[in-house]
């Protein structure tokens, strides 16, 4: 499965990444507030700034962020159109499949449903050596579609640790979880989550939310994941086509699955202010979004045989009879500007960027933002991590980790070359996170109590220990320049030098003590013979501590 | 926000209010060690996603039952083929439950019908949170009911000795709402799980060091528990654990977590809640009858109950079994022979103490006027009802008004279907 890794493209890279800033990038866009008013140290903002709108920083970061200044990053990371990101394009080149288009894909794996709709066409009625067929091509389409899912996954761990526009990819883990898809449905969830991941998401993770939405509503990842694309005109209905006689003959009807979490998840939230009328009447007007079966290609279709073509009332706006898909866009257009879901985002993006409890003068601002930029993700971003709220004292490392955030960041800063074999993204689901597969949609939590417990407490030390030892691939402690330079040190300067590395200034007294001592004064009731492994690399030791510490779950 | 206080041992009484810090309620209760000697055990199973409880608990006396779900309902229990698996002539067992029968025969399981949140929210995620937190229609609850419940029941005033840390134990990836609060819980998928690997030299004391710093935060916390844990856990020794009396667990998740739970009980550690989820019942599109989506789902869900049962043997006298689902479906199918969010649902309760072999719960009829809203079965016991008899009769809790605020039920609501 590990695909030829172009590693001397991507050393290259990044080498170059480690640089100081080239001045043509640090372009000065004027930032918003004044660095006054900020409770953080100048250096804790540039830690914060990188654990919070990057992945964690690597080697150099730290000094090349402090050498642009905080906000001239900040800036810059908001427009990552303009930031080359040669080391993401090379890992990209490792992901070839990623690249194909849906038909492309259905055109050339599995070939047999196309077979079949021949075989319909011709008159020929299904027989039960069809369906054994029919059966083996549903496996076979899992199997591709498996194999694809893990390539997502893994090129989302590994352009989080690589990619020069961290922001963005902050977003993409934003907005994937906020419009979260299980990959466990259906047979062909893999096929349709690449270009999710690709035309959906990314394109407008710092768009504007009304396209963001459009695109999810038009994409078959979500159309089939909620439902929609089963979802019709119940009989007695209005059509504007007269309807299959297939479609007729099964008397389907509404399904309002998608159209709830529309609502509930997607824009207004569980508090803004709708009905269960209101739900069915979204579930109406968005009868006939559907998908082209996998023979045809696979993607969006709007079909008026199955639109509910009467008028209907959503949240007080009427839309009058005999419309097609334009009732669709005229609901998106109305949950987008809608005041709560103003509220609604700008309180997810706070909490993500901000504090499991964000301050509710900064939430009113980002959404007044929202409000007067027409839904601009990248200015409501902007008003939170410019806002002294974001820059408060208690704001500082107040975060835990989400599995992605831990793995990716560790990774980061030791410097690992991204991994395009599946198994670091195999390591961030072990720690409870495995990317895709949250079956529920309202997508993973997104505070540190949910997060932190005995068993993921466990898993947490059992990675940073499993880094360490070199278990991971792309990972090295030997290769590492801060474990080099440390390696003939005195066991004092030993400990300083890795917190340091790892943990920037936030490593407690105590932490340093255990590291330094190898013993606990405070852990009197530690009890039975340890063993003595055979000795291992101390600096590797040390390094598994480190990750493997309180501190380093926090961001 | 609902918050109170709490006394360990008198010495430390905190309040806490606005900033919450839930890490101060969680380490008054991190303290030593013991095992809890045989005593009665709590199993919360939870089908995530509304099983569709009118194809659980089947009404095949009411005549509504097959007009409404014409190519869905289950056959009744005279059909040569996938019929229903009949209890008492008017309700039957779906054919994938048939592993339950001969548990409803033994008197040790009761179906409760018509049971579930009175309030109106056909959302999952609302829906689950209210039944998890025991608050229904109340959103702002920082705690679940079974966390209240060991955060009331002993521990505190009556702390003689403090409690185990398997004392509450979530067979899941991450701490469910309805463990999470200010006692202590652990989440794990797996025992084998609960353990550092890799531990080479002294690194296992030493990180164990890291986190018993005296710092007193979440992280922190939850660190000192799960060394408590995986101390007795060793002890205990998980690994030899073979199932008893010939017991079959299935090889799903689920059917392995509950085999773990089994294992816990046995080891006597201390165990006095477990929970565990089971999702896959959100069947909106070709739910199946009596085979299909929904008949796999069950079938893994009785033979799984059915092997822990089985297992424990004679020790199921001291274990009561409630499984729950945060909605039923709509009574009608829907158009893609499937059903969507409706409001009423069936539990069961199994166990040695289980008044059962009955269908519990007054059944409220299936023609349009006697339906909620014109499309859901109606709701006739209130879940609270059955949750506080659980933990008032089963586990003897005393404080029923500090595990569920709000309610204004009393034991005279309770169904009556646990022996004290």
């Amino acid at each position: 499965m590990a695909r030829p890794l172009p590693i001397a493209a991507l050393l290259a890279t990044l080498a170059a990444a480690a640089l100081p800033a080239q001045p043509r990038l640090a372009t000065p866009a004027p930032p918003t507030v004044a660095a006054a008013g900020r409770e953080q140290t100048r250096d804790q903002q540039v830690r914060h700034v990188l654990d919070r709108l990057a992945f964690g920083p690597r080697p150099g970061d730290i000094e090349r962020v402090r050498a642009m200044g905080v906000d001239a990053w900040i800036a810059r990371q908001l427009t990552p159109e303009r930031i080359p990101d040669p080391t993401g394009d090379a890992l990209m080149a490792g992901f070839p499949s990623l690249a194909l288009s849906l038909d492309d894909r259905f055109r050339h794996t599995p070939p047999p449903p196309r077979l079949r709709e021949t075989r319909r066409r011709g008159g020929a009625a299904l027989t039960a050596a069809d369906s054994a067929e029919r059966r083996r091509d549903r496996q076979q389409a899992r199997r591709a579609g498996r194999q694809l899912l893990g390539e997502l996954a893994s090129m989302r761990v590994a352009r989080a640790v690589a990619t020069e526009r961290q922001l963005e990819e902050v977003m993409v883990d934003v907005w994937e979880n906020h419009f979260n898809v299980f990959a466990g449905k259906g047979p062909y969830a893999g096929q349709y989550l690449v270009g999710f991941d690709r035309d959906v998401i990314r394109p407008h993770a710092l768009g504007r939310f009304r396209d963001l939405l459009g695109a999810v509503a038009r994409s078959p990842a979500m159309l089939v994941y909620l439902d929609n694309a089963q979802s019709q005109a119940t009989p007695d209905a209005p059509t504007l086509a007269p309807r299959p006689r297939r479609a007729a003959r099964q008397r389907r009807g509404l399904n309002e699955n998608y159209a709830r979490e529309l609502l509930e998840l997607h824009t207004l939230g569980v508090d803004g202010g709708y009905t269960q009328h209101d739900v069915i009447e979204v579930a109406r007007a968005l009868t006939g979004w559907t998908i082209a079966p996998p023979a045809q290609g696979g993607g969006f279709v709007f079909r008026p045989a199955l639109h509910d073509a009467g008028a209907k009332t959503v949240l007080g706006a009427s839309l009058p009879a005999g419309r097609g898909i334009e009732d669709g866009e005229q609901v998106l257009d109305l949950l987008a500007r809608h005041p709560a879901t103003a509220r609604f985002i700008a309180t997810k993006l706070a909490r993500r960027f901000v504090s499991d409890t964000p301050p509710p003068a900064l939430v009113a601002r980002a959404a007044e933002t929202f409000r007067r930029t027409d839904g601009d993700i990248r200015e409501v971003v902007r008003t939170i991590v410019t806002s002294p709220e974001f820059f408060s004292a208690a704001t500082y490392r107040s975060k835990v980790k989400s599995p992605l955030e831990l793995v990716v960041s560790a990774l980061r800063a030791l410097c690992a070359e991204p991994d395009t074999t599946p198994r670091t993204a195999q390591v961030v689901a072990r720690l409870g996170q495995p990317l895709f597969g949250h079956q529920a949609p309202d997508g993973y939590p997104e505070t540190g109590e949910a997060w932190i417990n005995g068993g993921a407490i466990l898993k947490r030390i059992d990675f940073g220990l499993a880094v360490a030892a070199g278990a991971l691939p792309g990972v090295s402690v030997r290769r590492w320049a801060p474990a080099r330079e440390l390696a003939g040190a005195p066991r004092e300067q030993q400990v300083d030098g890795i917190l340091h590395a790892l943990l920037g200034g936030a490593a407690s007294p105590d932490t340093r003590q255990v590291l330094l001592r190898g013993e606990n004064p405070l852990l009197a009731r530690a009890d039975g013979p340890t063993r003595r492994a055979p000795a291992t690399d101390p600096l590797a030791a040390l390094v598994g501590l480190a990750l493997g510490s309180p501190e380093f779950q926090r961001r | 926000m609902h918050r109170r206080v709490f006394v360990k041992s008198g010495a430390l009484a905190l309040v806490t209010m606005g900033l919450d810090p839930s890490f101060l309620r969680r380490t008054a209760f991190a303290a030593g060690l013991r095992a809890a000697p045989r005593g009665r055990v709590l199993v919360c199973l939870f089908q995530r996603g509304a099983a569709d409880a009118l194809n659980v608990v089947v009404p095949h006396g009411e005549a509504e039952y097959y007009r409404l779900r014409p190519t869905i309902g289950i056959p009744r229990p005279s059909a040569r083929e996938g019929g229903a698996v009949d209890l008492d002539g008017f309700f039957a067992l779906h054919p994938a439950l048939a592993p339950f029968k001969p548990l409803y025969d033994r008197g040790m399981l009761a179906p409760i019908h018509a049971v579930g949140s009175p309030s109106a929210t056909r959302s999952h995620f609302d829906a689950q949170d209210y039944m998890e937190t025991g608050t229904p229609d109340r959103k702002g609850t920082a705690d679940g009911w079974l966390n209240r419940y060991l955060a009331t029941a002993g521990t505190c005033e009556a702390c003689a000795t403090p409690p185990s840390p398997f004392r509450a134990v979530a067979m899941t990836e991450q701490t469910p709402r309805i463990l999470e609060g200010p006692a202590p819980a652990v989440a794990m998928t797996s025992l084998d799980a609960f353990t550092i690997r890799r531990a080479g030299g002294d690194a296992a004391a030493r990180l164990e060091a890291l986190y018993r710093t005296g710092s007193a935060d979440l992280i922190h916390a939850a660190g000192q528990e799960t060394f408590d844990a995986m101390r007795m856990l060793r002890d205990a020794d998980p690994q030899r654990y073979r199932p008893a009396n010939g017991a079959d667990y299935p090889r799903s998740p689920f059917g392995q977590r509950l085999r773990q739970i089994a294992q816990l009980v046995k080891a006597d550690v201390g165990l006095e809640i477990a929970f565990a989820d089971v999702g896959g019942w959100d069947t909106h599109v070709n739910q199946g009858g009596a085979t299909g989506q929904l008949a796999a789902r069950l079938a893994d869900f009785a033979r799984g109950i059915a092997a822990f049962v089985t297992d424990l043997g004679d020790r199921m006298d001291d274990v009561l079994v409630l499984t729950m689902s945060e909605f039923g479906r709509m009574a009608r199918e829907n158009g893609t022979r499937g059903t969507d969010h409706g409001h009423a649902g069936a539990m069961f309760a199994i166990g040695g103490g289980v008044r059962g072999g009955r269908v519990l719960g007054r059944w409220p009829g299936l023609a349009r006027e006697q339906l909620y809203e014109d499309r859901d079965l109606a709701l006739t016991t209130d879940f609270r009802a059955v949750f506080d008899e659980a933990v008032g009769r089963h586990l003897g809790a005393t404080q029923p008004e500090r595990i569920f605020p709000g309610y204004a039920g009393t034991p005279g609501d309770w169904l009556d279907f646990v022996q004290g």
